[in-house]
């Protein structure tokens, strides 16, 4: 009943790239050197692959070993058996070593979290999109070995044992959903202690904790000895991890017959020696000991959003500096070890969700965000030589994944902004833009110190967290939107006509938009309570059964607290809930405000026939609504004094609200990902003159097409929302091609941004428009309403052009002649 | 009160930085390739977009003149012999089809959208740029609002032909920072012919700009078959050559016909006879005769 979770297979915004791995302007294999090249085209082509090595090496394991352990030990010592037994891969042309399954592209799975069935594999290796491949063979030993174990002990079937009907009928009908029932909590960015600490000094931190346990007036001594024995075998695990590459190399070395790449693997085998086990002393090691670190915490669990380095070039800049000043190292030289370490994170698909059926899709993106630029711990500018050398991989390689972004605070420098707007220009959406300035307030509002919120930044999408010193858990989405649905719908769901909500009133006996409003209010905190009382269970399952005891080694202060990750470990511990639909709900909001209650053009009952109907017969309606009504986004005041009261009352019912974890505190996030597609599927029509089905708003974007006063309005109708509230908010912004052509179109974009971000605004990101959403445009004009033609004392959409005009801006677009 | 057809935000080709544009309605020439072709006229217009329109016949109702017919082969018809141009349809178009284009707009209020812009013009170095039809065909107005965005420090740009009395000139430029000034043809006979003017009036306050040594952009529209032949070019070069303080940029702006919907939407049918759009490589090689001069050229927007 579950597997009705669906994903609009519609191409969401930013899918084009996300899923890119296509260059279309740059076929010619893309790549610094015949190694990138080779490399790069392996990563593209290689199909993803199930691996179920580390299903079968965890289940044989849990067969023998259940009860025997206590549970973080047995955590710990089922990772220790999977690096000791995995398969270990060394590619041809490799620098970079380590792959998560026996070779690039092959995904695990995590039985103990989510077991898919044989259903669902047979799915994955054939549906049309993000297809994951895997052979009849293991499909089959999937079916003996792995699924009859962990049917009804996996953590999802246990999640789905418990939680009540109510919370069940909400789910179903899309009012939100659930992140944790099929991956773990993750949304994790490292800080710089990797870089100054092996395993090897880990442990003894481990240990010398273990020493000051006081069992005598401690009642969680005992707990925390084997948390910490835990962590400390975890340690183990990855160092055995790195020598396991080594010794896969010199095994190698010693058949290669070219004598380069013999040499070659040699040098591999040196730096496996001494990395994970000890801190790197050099460019190269720092990235190998980060790529260990990061196969260790997504081998140990699927935690969501893969892993992330957080500030990679400023921890990188250290090594880059000595190794050039040394001689060690050439600038091309750590360019092409950047691209070996991009490729490497290519590698890795998201693990696939279960109860996938062929409709539907997901994305191979997992989410890890390189956090480029930005300040430094002591507030001074973060940009280094390695931050420019990061943005030419981004644009040479052009790649899915990783995901990054470009920090951009009043210390940082314009070329550095001009540098990543002349990347963004490329139209591959990459990198995103995020001010520090906004986000360091917002992190020290919710608790942090001022060197920790500053050492923090974004990860996944856009979410804010303190970086390797925060669990900050993402608990999925709040279809705010369906929320006023169900409102106008006095608690059902007008999709099935079951109930989903609460009764709110019959919306037609409301007299004043403050009756409807205050309806809408009491749902949305039914609806938000319903969702915190499952999470708070959901995260308790995972405190109690799947610590994660490597991940806990890495973050502060799980050594010194003696707890794990996911039980209030870290010295900051995080629950967002992310609301999304800003855009649509405000828009909805505004034309019943305006249409029904003020100048009443029409009936509450007549509105709600209209969208029962989803306006069929009902043009004039929807027109009088699309072009006569007050929309977020256009710098009205009316408008967005009612996108403010809803923002400021998701925040009133969300933020700081306890989560059970050492102080740790409930904050709102604003950002959607591609779930406004989802969202808007499970939807009728509503009363902005969206019609059912069709997605919602964005992030906290305005609603497609609605917002026609340009970029400008757009910035300042975001900035009435007071940002440093929230754990993020997106921004989507469409511009042609055309409007940066010239290096002063570039400083005028970077003007924007400035703008936006000199106003409180969090992040904006920049879809270059392609062909194909010009010609999606010219068929849908109304969802293009915002698409700007700006020419010399002209400007006019372009939806208002002339036929042959649009026609000959496709033309142009298509030749990439900007 | 002034008389616009449009106020438009993030203009980035309307001179320094981003701008916010002001559009004056009105102008003294007619010159043939106009892109905004609804700004000629003084009066109010109705603006009709045939492909907006949902046939609902509401306008046809609203309308106390009973001067609108809609058929299914054109749409919404105006007799324009009963029509009044109250907007009455305008206001009644669900779809936004049918627009009225000028109105008054009270200085305050365009004041107030000015200021909106405030933190793009601080970071990119950008300002206001009234523009039209011609600004200067509205000196009142536009005096007063020189003065206000002068006393806010907003960078102000007047978009102008020139075709204006010398006296208005001289009382608007204290207040100007920029202006961007149209040079379209030299021989005063094809200037007549293609714009509907003489342009001694033009070439002669463009000398006394240059006299007062205010900074100011030429602005040359680059028609094939009007003003691209080798004689235009040479001249146009040799007269700026003479002048007493030389333009800080020449922006080269090649002819496009984007503007076709528009005349569509006026009931206008455009004329393009004997106009035509210049090769990329006659634009490169009229940019390089202009730079060996040592001005600075920027090419399109």
């Amino acid at each position: 009943m579950f597997e009705e979770l669906k994903t609009k297979n519609s191409v969401p915004e930013r899918e084009a790239f996300r899923e890119g791995n296509h260059d279309a302007d740059n076929a010619a294999r893309p790549g610094m050197n015949e190694r990138i090249r080779r490399l790069r085209e392996e990563s593209i082509s290689t199909p993803a692959t199930l691996s179920i090595e580390r299903a079968l090496i965890e289940t044989r394991f849990y067969k023998e070993n259940e009860g025997k352990l206590a549970i973080p030990v047995m955590r710990a010592m089922n990772f220790m058996e999977i690096c000791e037994k995995k398969q270990i891969y060394i590619g041809r042309d490799e620098l970079i070593v380590g792959e998560r399954g026996e070779k690039p592209k092959a995904v695990y799975t995590f039985p103990e979290l989510t077991c898919h069935s044989v259903e669902d594999l047979n799915v994955l290796n054939s549906r049309e999109q993000q297809r994951y491949l895997i052979g009849p063979e293991d499909i089959e030993t999937y079916a003996r070995e792995v699924i009859p174990y962990w049917s009804g002990r996996s953590q999802r079937d246990r999640i789905f044992a418990h939680v009540p009907a109510e919370w069940k009928a909400a789910y179903e009908a899309g009012l939100y959903t659930e992140f944790m029932e099929q991956r773990a909590p993750g949304h994790t960015c490292l800080d710089g202690k990797i870089y100054q600490k092996g395993m090897l000094d880990f442990k003894r931190e481990i240990a010398a904790a273990i020493d000051k346990l006081d069992y005598f007036n401690d009642s969680q001594a005992t707990d925390r000895e084997e948390q910490l024995r835990a962590m400390s075998l975890s340690c183990d695990a990855l160092i055995r991890l790195g020598e396991r590459h080594a010794e896969k190399a010199e095994e190698m070395a010693k058949q290669e017959k070219n004598p380069k790449r013999s040499e070659e693997l040699l040098q591999i085998a040196e730096v496996c020696r001494w990395v994970p086990a000890h801190a790197p002393r050099n460019f190269r090691e720092a990235i190998q000991m980060y790529w260990f670190v990061h196969l260790g915490v997504i081998t140990e669990l699927n935690g969501w959003d893969a892993f992330n380095p957080g500030h990679f070039d400023q921890h990188l800049s250290p090594f880059y500096t000595k190794d050039l000043e040394s001689g060690l190292l050439t600038r091309e030289e750590a360019k092409e070890l950047l691209c070996c370490f991009w490729i490497k994170v290519n590698n890795q698909p998201a693990p696939p969700k279960v109860g996938i059926t062929a409709s539907e899709s997901g994305t191979y993106n997992d989410f890890t965000n390189i956090n480029i630029g930005g300040v430094k711990p002591d507030g001074s500018d973060g940009v280094n030589e390695v931050s420019y050398l990061m943005l030419e991989v981004i644009e040479e390689l052009h790649i899915l994944q990783p995901g990054n972004s470009v920090h951009i605070s009043s210390v940082t420098p314009n070329r550095f902004l001009h540098a990543a707007i002349k990347v963004i220009r490329k139209g591959h959406g990459y990198p995103s833009v995020f001010n520090p300035d906004v986000y360091i307030p917002q992190m020290l509002r919710s608790g942090k110190s001022l060197s920790d919120a500053r050492e923090g930044g974004c990860s996944g999408c856009i979410e804010v967290g303190a970086f390797g010193k925060e669990a900050y858990l993402l608990t999925g989405y709040l279809n705010v939107p369906k929320i006023l649905e169900v409102t106008l719908n006095n608690g059902l769901n007008p999709v099935t006509g079951r109930k989903v909500g609460i009764e709110t009133g019959d919306p037609s006996s409301f007299t004043t938009y403050d009756e409807l409003y205050s309806a809408f209010h009491k749902q949305l905190q039914h609806v938000i309570d319903l969702k915190i009382r499952v999470n708070q269970y959901i995260d308790r399952m995972y405190a109690r059964y799947f610590p994660a005891t490597f991940l806990s080694v890495i973050t502060d202060d799980c050594i010194a607290k003696g707890r794990d990750y996911y039980n209030g470990g870290p010295r900051y511990n995080t629950t967002y809930i992310q609301c999304t639909g800003l855009g649509t709900v405000t828009d909805s909001l505004s034309s019943l405000k305006r249409h029904v209650f003020e100048e009443k053009i029409i009936t509450m009952d007549q509105m709600l026939h209209a969208i029962s109907l989803n306006f069929e017969g009902k043009e004039i309606l929807r027109q009088r609504i699309l072009n006569k009504t007050p929309f977020f986004g256009n710098d009205d005041n009316y408008a967005d004094e009612i996108a403010v009261k809803v923002y400021n009352d998701l925040f009133d019912l969300i933020d700081g609200r306890p989560n059970g974890k050492e102080g740790g505190k409930y904050h709102m996030n604003m950002l959607s990902t591609t779930c406004h597609n989802y969202f808007g599927n499970v939807m009728g029509a509503t009363p902005n003159g969206r019609l059912a089905r069709k997605a919602i708003s964005d992030g906290t974007s305005p609603s497609h097409g609605s917002d026609t006063h340009g970029p400008t309005a757009v910035i300042r109708s975001l900035s009435r929302l007071d940002q440093v509230k929230s754990g993020g908010t997106l921004l989507n912004l469409r511009f042609l091609p055309g409007l940066l052509r010239s290096e002063e179109s570039v400083a005028k974009l970077g003007a924007l941004i400035r703008s936006y971000f000199a106003q409180g605004g969090h992040h904006v990101q920049f879809n270059v428009v392609d062909n194909a959403t010009l010609l999606a445009a010219r068929e849908n004009p109304e969802d293009y309403r915002d698409l700007m033609v700006r020419v010399a004392g002209y400007s006019d959409y372009f939806n208002d052009l002339h036929e042959n005009f649009k026609q000959e801006i496709i033309d142009r677009t298509e030749n990439g002649s900007f | 009160m002034a008389f616009l057809f449009d106020i438009k935000r993030y203009s980035i080709n309307d001179g320094p930085g981003v701008r916010i544009t002001i559009f004056f309605k009105g102008c003294p020439l007619a010159c043939r390739w106009c892109h905004n072709p609804e700004s000629v006229s003084f009066k109010t217009e109705k603006l009709y977009n045939r492909n907006k329109c949902i046939g609902c016949g509401s306008c046809v109702v609203a309308c106390p003149e009973k001067a609108l017919t809609l058929t299914a082969e054109e749409g919404i018809t105006t007799d324009f012999t009963l029509c009044t141009l109250c907007g009455k349809c305008a206001e009644v178009c669900p779809a936004n089809a049918v627009e009225m284009s000028g109105r008054d707009y009270s200085e305050n209020e365009i004041m107030e959208a000015i200021l909106k812009e405030t933190h793009i013009m601080d970071q990119s170095g950008g300002g206001v740029t009234f523009s039209g039809g011609e600004p200067l065909m509205h000196p009142r107005e536009l005096k007063s609002l020189l003065i206000r965005c002068g006393d806010s420090r907003i960078h102000r740009a007047v978009d102008t032909s020139g075709y204006v009395k010398s006296t208005i000139i001289e009382e608007i430029l204290p207040h100007t920072d920029l202006f961007l000034y149209d040079l379209k043809l030299m021989n005063s006979d094809c200037h007549r012919r293609w714009t509907g003017v003489d342009n001694g009036l033009i070439l002669h306050n463009l000398r006394s700009i240059a006299a007062h040594d205010k900074e100011y952009h030429i602005r040359i529209p680059l028609v094939e078959g009007v003003n691209c032949d080798e004689e235009n070019i040479g001249e146009t070069i040799s007269f700026l050559n003479g002048l007493n303080k030389r333009p800080s940029v020449v922006a080269l702006l090649p002819y496009h016909n984007i503007a076709m919907k528009k005349f569509e939407k006026l009931g206008k049918s455009y004329q393009e006879n004997g106009m035509g759009k210049l090769s990329d490589e006659r634009v490169e090689l009229i940019r390089e005769q202009f730079q060996q001069q040592g001005f600075n050229v920027s090419v399109g927007g």
